[in-house]
């Protein structure tokens, strides 16, 4: 007879810390396989049309990136918060916040044209940074559960957001609900000629470093991570707790802003109702895939980015509903989350000595 | 009855973790009637092979035996169901339930909650051993003593006739001790067998019956506790060479480092400090006594300044500290030993050095304009753990993997690395065997040694009497009374603690 147990490691090997994603990616499409038989198409083709697609030419490869570049930045602003267990649901609003905030500059006529986008990108981060902070005020001050105020609050925004399109910013001549376009000077500058990579690409794999610099060479990441993993002990050390967790609010809504910033000034160069389309939800299951790591956030967002512009072709080419990307993004999380189990836990099998 | 089998039999337990072996081929009897004392220092497997006992490991090799039929552990249920029991150093008590409903948790029998059979045997329980506890009390509302006296209980109405218990006077007060002492020894009539896992000599000699040490993973001597074995002997046998207490030198008291002066808090509904007055001297070690509880963690925080006083002053080196927060009382130059290592001084999930250079991550020498300077912080974590010995893989070390010594080693490197004026410390030795505390203490007596005065807080009134100039004995928020030590009797002392003062 075998048995399976499960006992506590002392010690998590490095090669497990980096395999386990991978390994937690294999699981999910494994599971996944099975909702692709049922709707009758053949599982190698449906992958290979859902991840060779978005990669098979120089159009679909930047339309990836382009795509990704939302999901870096929500990433990376969930990873921040999650770090100090400042459970920031909230990236959505956030982004919501920034883009808004970037609109209104960028329409702004009176504006010179140079201070159009470092003008949008100021806005955007100060907003972003704003929105976050009210969750975290009211976690310092009193005690409020960040994670159910976070998420709430994205709906607020996003409401007093149509509110706003259908009222003061809606279309005159078309009627439909869309903040006026943003000025052409503040349109994000083109990268690759005759595509859509925008200056927020290069922006967002700056920000992955920069992230990571602040938080394994910084003192504020450095606080971040001591009062993120036991405030108590960082209290009596001397650190300034809530002063913390409301800097890295503000850290993390800046890069939630930076998200909507991109998309307004390098993609819709206005605000619509489906601007996001969750991607500060889609940034939990990033940040998690990426173990927190600001620099695992760009692959992570890459992965995602190729799922969700790959399902459309695979849906062409198979029938299989577009839906099975949703559906892997979540498994996706879940396999991350049992494979995390295994940081601090191993499997044993046993063979009983006696009948 | 020379054929009953021994009611437990261990031979050969081996485990190992990756490289290490925390058991190497132990064997292990237990008879009925019998206490055997588990004694080893930190790290050298007593734990492990009381968990691979209660069925939270498997062991790489060896056998289990019971009523001399071999028993297959493979979970807690499956030990419970054999008779063993296990009271562990942290209790798992539903705090909102009663007593009574505390019992009844993995109870198995159906839907039917039989409060009526708990009950009755928890009143067998209490005729027999003396147990006794309010079957309608709250689980949360229980002193650390009754907290254990419940998760004996339980054991006992599970089932247990091998009960083991890791460490169980670390928490309790004399008195307690006497009680649990008793209970045992009741139980050992019994026919029961009891496991006593202590780093304590004096109580392992006082109710074992045999004594097993563990050194490095293996059985380094199995002895009868009788009037031939010393406790001098037991601790060499344990650490593997002689021990010597510390020496305490004369020294010149000097100036006053720091002062409380008529000190009260007020903190919602636990005990606040009432016009306490305190001083501790260049040169002095000042200890704390008292049963916990009566004011000792407030007056550790108002020295290290998470609670500010609200009435009084606090003095360091003749300058009044108004308002006290960690920051100023550290920049004052108070280092400080917190009683709960893992909670209040160590964040455990960081990694070593982080941890070393944790208060003083602002300064100069490890990060520049906010920026880190991770190789000076890594060099000056080496040459910390060098230097005091802590034993670890290295300074990248996940810091919950070191043993209860090395965290206080790791604490004591980092506080003393300041060279501070006062060192507040609570508890120091709670939980260490004996060469680790000698190791404190010897740190504490430096300290004194070079000018820089010492406040020893601690519930071990050996280690008191051993460090201290002066003694103060805390009774509900007031200081009874401050002994010099050549004035101070255990009488006098217990006494004070109890809140008794000498008709004169």
């Amino acid at each position: 007879m075998i048995g399976l147990r499960i006992e506590s490691r002392e010690h998590t090997p490095l090669w497990l810390n980096v395999t386990l994603p991978l390994l937690a990616v294999a699981a999910t499409l494994i599971l996944c396989s099975g909702l692709i038989l049922l709707a009758g198409a053949n599982v190698f083709t449906a992958y290979e049309k859902l991840f060779l697609s978005a990669l098979s030419t120089r159009f679909n490869l930047v339309e990836t990136a382009v795509k990704a570049t939302p999901l870096i930045f929500t990433g990376l602003a969930v990873a921040v918060a999650f770090k100090a267990r400042f459970w920031n649901i909230g990236a959505e609003g956030q982004l919501l916040a920034g883009a808004m905030a970037a609109a209104f500059v960028g329409a702004r006529e009176s504006l010179p044209a140079w201070s159009l986008c470092p003008g949008m990108i100021v806005a955007g981060i100060a907003a972003g940074a704003l929105w976050a902070m009210i969750p975290a005020v009211l976690k310092t001050r009193f005690k409020v559960d960040d994670v159910v105020t976070s998420l709430l609050l994205n709906f607020i925004i996003f409401y007093g957001m149509m509110a706003l399109l259908d009222g003061p910013w809606k279309d005159p001549l078309s009627g439909y609900p869309d903040s006026p376009d943003i000025r052409m000077d503040a349109e994000f500058p083109i990268l690759l000629h005759a595509t859509r990579l925008h200056l927020g690409v290069l922006l967002a794999v700056i920000a992955s470093v920069g992230t990571w610099l602040l938080m394994r060479r910084t003192t504020v990441g450095f606080a971040i991570q001591a009062v993120g993993e036991n405030p108590v002990a960082a209290r009596y050390a001397g650190f300034n707790v809530n002063g913390v967790i409301l800097a890295t609010a503000a850290v993390s809504g800046a890069l939630a802003g930076l998200a909507g910033v991109g998309e307004v000034a390098g993609l819709h160069f206005q605000v619509m109702a489906g601007l996001s389309p969750g991607y500060g939800y889609t940034g939990i299951v990033i940040a998690m895939l990426a173990r927190l790591n600001p620099l695992g956030v760009v692959p992570a967002a890459f992965f995602f980015a190729v799922i969700i512009t790959g399902a459309e072709a695979m849906s062409r080419a198979t029938g299989v509903p577009v839906f099975l990307a949703d559906v892997i993004q979540g498994t996706a999380l879940i396999a991350m989350l049992v494979a995390l189990l295994f940081t601090r836990y191993r499997i044993r099998i046993r063979r009983f000595s006696h009948a | 009855m020379p054929d009953q089998p021994p009611l437990l039999e261990m031979r050969g337990i081996t485990k190992r973790f990756g490289s290490v072996t925390a058991n190497d081929g132990i064997d292990l009897t237990l008879a009925a009637g019998e206490i055997v004392g588990l004694l080893g220092e930190n790290g050298a497997g007593k734990t492990t092979l009381m968990n691979i006992l209660f069925g939270a490991y498997d062991a790489d090799a060896g056998s289990i035996r019971i009523d001399g039929r071999s028993a297959d552990i493979r979970s807690s249920a499956d030990a419970l169901a054999l008779g063993v029991g296990m009271v562990h150093q942290h209790y798992h008590l539903v705090p909102s339930h009663t007593v009574l409903e505390n019992l009844m948790v993995g109870q198995t029998g159906g839907w039917r909650l039989d409060h009526g059979r708990i009950f009755k045997r928890m009143e067998e329980i209490r005729s027999r051993y003396g147990l006794d506890l309010d079957p309608r009390g709250l689980a949360g509302d229980l002193t650390v003593g009754q907290q254990q006296r419940l998760e004996i209980i339980k054991a006992l109405v599970r089932g247990a006739r091998i009960l083991i218990l890791d460490e169980p006077t670390a928490a309790l007060t004399p008195q307690e001790a006497e009680g649990l002492f008793k209970a045992l020894s009741a139980m050992a009539k019994n026919g029961m067998g009891v496991i006593f896992i202590s780093h304590k000599l004096h109580e392992v000699r006082a109710i074992t019956t045999r004594v097993v040490i563990l050194r490095q993973g293996k059985v380094a001597a199995a002895v009868n506790n009788d009037e031939n074995t010393s406790k001098r002997q037991l601790a060499e046998l344990m650490c593997g060479r002689t021990v010597r207490p510390p020496q305490k030198s004369p020294v010149e008291r000097g100036d006053a480092l720091l002062a409380l002066e008529s000190v009260s808090t007020a903190n919602g509904t636990r005990q606040g400090l009432k016009e306490v007055s305190l001083t501790v001297h260049a040169g002095e070690i000042v200890g704390v006594a008292g049963v916990s509880g009566n004011g000792q963690r407030e007056l550790a925080d108002v020295v290290a300044g998470v609670l500010d006083p609200n009435g009084g002053r606090v003095m360091v080196a003749g300058s009044v500290v108004a308002p006290t927060s960690a920051r100023t009382m550290q920049d004052m130059g108070i280092g400080r030993i917190p009683e709960d290592r893992m909670g209040t001084g160590l964040i455990t999930s960081l990694p070593l050095a982080a941890n070393i250079v944790l208060p003083r991550i602002r300064e100069r020498r490890f990060s520049r304009f906010g920026f880190l300077k991770p190789g000076a912080i890594r060099q000056f974590a080496k040459n910390r753990i060098a230097q005091f010995g802590i034993k670890a893989a290295g300074s990248g070390v996940r810091t919950g993997t070191l043993s209860g010594g090395n965290l206080q080693k790791a604490l004591l490197a980092r506080e003393l690395a300041w060279d501070p004026r006062v060192l507040l410390a609570a508890q120091p030795t709670r939980g260490l065997d004996v060469s680790a505390a000698g190791f404190v203490h010897e740190q504490f007596l430096a300290l004194r040694q070079q000018g820089s005065g010492v406040l020893v807080i601690s519930e071990d009134l050996e280690e008191l009497f051993l460090l201290s100039d002066r003694i103060a004995v805390m009774f509900e928020g007031r200081i009874m009374d401050i002994l010099p030590i050549d004035n101070a009797s255990v009488e006098r002392v217990g006494l004070l603690m109890a809140g008794v003062q000498e008709a004169a």
